[in-house]
């Protein structure tokens, strides 16, 4: 019978993602429901050395697959080695992280599995001792309530809304034979191409300032570039601004664009058009700054400010400066 | 060449979704329906590559009888044939099964690359590209922002967190379309008027030889949690609504 609660830990040259902590912390929660272990899967080229970290975060046992093959990330050598150990080891439950690389590997893995999986959940709890996985659809207009009647019973969960809680346990390291074949290794990757600004993807922000059609043009987002380095954010932006071409395609938060829940979410200028308040409303407290006291953004707002955002934001600056000198 | 596009019929960005009263689904009542704007970019990819290096582009859907409008709207646009599966075993299907009857109905035909649209933005699970790949025994780019052919093999830029990698991949291979890919062309009138014309297969889940076994179900759908009412700073004077705003973050919300 299937039997254990799994996550396939993500890492980039050599060093874990925060999601995979995430998932481990996430993961022990539902296993000590169900009374079973966590076991993690960790893939990649000279990582064995970091496996044993997982343990900090409850995993009982990492299943580790060390070879060159397996870095950079692709999708046909680490589909192939998850699907192999996990086949061998047949767990009840199955976690990998929403992120671009988790995104790409789950779904491989639910046509090799040949199981059902809940994309990019917000929660997920047991339930009769099965696992309820609960995840916006709609860009979160609605929600679905999610249950699998194979197994695993996969989910992904969105980066950034689960705790990572430290929470020793063993982090027994077992290496395993991915045993690849080079004839079935149809991608690879010819260049990684870093963003040289070094700031924190949207999807992983703690903090974001965001600037809508209120910005009046390129040169508005100034102010908002200011505030985002006094706090540490990134800047990102509603569609019409960047189908105004006042920001790159990569701002965008909304249900065409990223789908973020940064801790503080800062709209400057942005009504609130249902699509972008699909994108951010899984957000923990929202700002709004707006002159226009009818927007709709005000209705997600924790905190807003109904004036000219072009006489608040700098004050604002300068106010957050101050505290956090 | 030969190019294949999947698309799906999705509610509209704007649309209002409103959970049915029992959970088991939403209200399609007052919806307008519309090409998948992921979907919409993997067709205008499909259709630059034919232009270039020739071929045709075949549009498969899965979806009730009102998918038939998104499948005549791809061929407007300048795609040659369809395949339009139609059967009610397939509605509010699961990935896998949605993948099973695409694959389906691919491996009659022809084929060298398959776009796909990174997710729908209905279920938005984006699963169903790289199901597809895997029931074909293919290879995948997903999540693709710039794509050229380079004869036996595509190469592809897909961004990550903080970086963008080049990845080549060889044929015949799926590529899931990103914003940002291209700008769709709008089907001209004459296109439209031409669409009406061409081929399209309506398939049901027999004739596939395709069996639904759900595996992922949604149990029940919830209207979102609702947020407490906010708080409004009042005053006349920026610069102080600015300081009240910092402090609260500070002090209340613990969050800077």
């Amino acid at each position: 019978m299937a039997k254990g609660v799994w996550i396939v830990a993500e890492q980039r040259d050599g060093a874990f993602r925060k999601i995979s902590f995430e998932l481990a912390s996430t993961a022990r929660k539902l296993a000590d429901e169900l009374g079973e272990e966590v076991c993690a899967v960790l893939c990649g080229s000279g990582i064995e050395g970091i496996a044993g970290q997982l343990g900090q975060y409850g995993v009982d046992k990492v299943f580790v697959a060390d070879n060159p093959a397996l870095e950079p990330y692709t999708t046909d050598a680490h589909a192939a080695a998850v699907a192999k150990v996990v086949k061998e080891n047949d767990p009840a439950i199955l976690l990998l992280g929403a992120s671009t690389q988790g995104k790409d590997l789950s779904a491989r893995l639910v046509g090799k599995l040949e199981t059902g999986m809940a994309t990019d959940c917000t929660d997920v709890k047991i339930a009769d001792g099965k696992l309820l996985a609960i995840r916006p659809m709609y860009a979160g207009k609605c929600f679905g309530e999610v249950v699998t009647a194979t197994f695993p019973q996969m989910a992904s969960l969105r980066p950034n809304v689960f705790p990572a809680v430290e929470n020793a346990k063993a982090g027994e390291v077992v290496k395993f034979d991915p045993a690849l074949d080079a004839g079935q290794l149809k991608t690879k990757v010819l260049e990684v191409q870093k963003d040289a600004s070094g700031k924190v993807d949207l999807t992983e922000a703690n903090i974001i300032v965001s600037g809508g059609r209120g910005m009046k043009g390129p040169e508005g987002y100034a102010i908002l570039e200011e505030l985002a380095a006094v706090l540490g954010a990134t800047v990102g932006a509603s569609r019409a601004a960047v189908d105004a071409g006042w920001r790159p395609q990569s701002d965008q938060v909304g249900q065409t664009g990223k789908i973020v829940s940064p801790n503080l979410y800062v709209a400057c200028g942005i009504s609130g058009a249902i699509q972008h308040l699909a994108g951010m409303s899984s957000s923990k407290f929202i700002v709004a700054i707006n002159k226009d006291a009818e927007a709709p953004i005000f209705t997600k707002a924790d905190y807003g400010i109904v004036d000219d955002l072009f006489k608040v934001v700098p004050e604002f600056t300068k106010e957050c400066k101050k505290l956090l000198a | 060449m030969n190019i294949v596009a999947c698309v799906k019929q999705v509610p509209d960005t704007e649309a209002q979704i409103k959970v049915k009263a029992d959970g088991s689904g939403v209200e399609e009542g007052g919806i307008k329906w519309v090409m998948n704007p992921y979907d919409e970019f993997g067709v205008e990819e499909a259709l630059r590559l034919k232009e270039k290096n020739g071929g045709d582009v075949t549009i498969v859907s899965v979806g009730p009888q009102r998918a038939m409008e998104t499948i005549r709207t791809a061929l407007a646009m300048g795609a040659d044939k369809g395949i339009h599966i139609c059967d009610p075993v397939f509605d509010g299907a699961d990935a896998f099964a949605t993948a099973s009857a695409l694959a389906a109905a691919i491996k009659g035909i022809p084929y060298d690359i398959i776009f796909c649209g990174q997710r729908a933005i209905d279920d938005d699970s984006g699963q169903v590209a790289a199901i597809l790949a895997e029931l074909l025994g293919i290879p995948q780019v997903t999540v693709v922002t710039k794509f050229e052919f380079a004869g036996s093999s595509v190469k592809v830029i897909r961004p990550i967190e903080g970086a963008q990698l080049l990845i080549e991949c060889a044929l015949p291979c799926i590529v899931s379309a990103q914003k940002g890919l291209n700008e769709p062309r709008y089907a001209s009138l004459p296109g439209i008027m031409k669409a009406k014309k061409k081929p399209v297969d309506v398939k049901n889940a027999a004739a596939l030889g395709v069996t639904v076994s759900a595996k992922a179900k949604v149990a029940r759908f919830v209207p979102p949690p609702a947020r407490a009412a906010g708080k409004i700073i009042c005053g006349d004077d920026p610069a102080a609504k600015a300081a009240e705003l910092a402090k609260l973050l500070r002090e209340e919300a613990k969050v800077i």
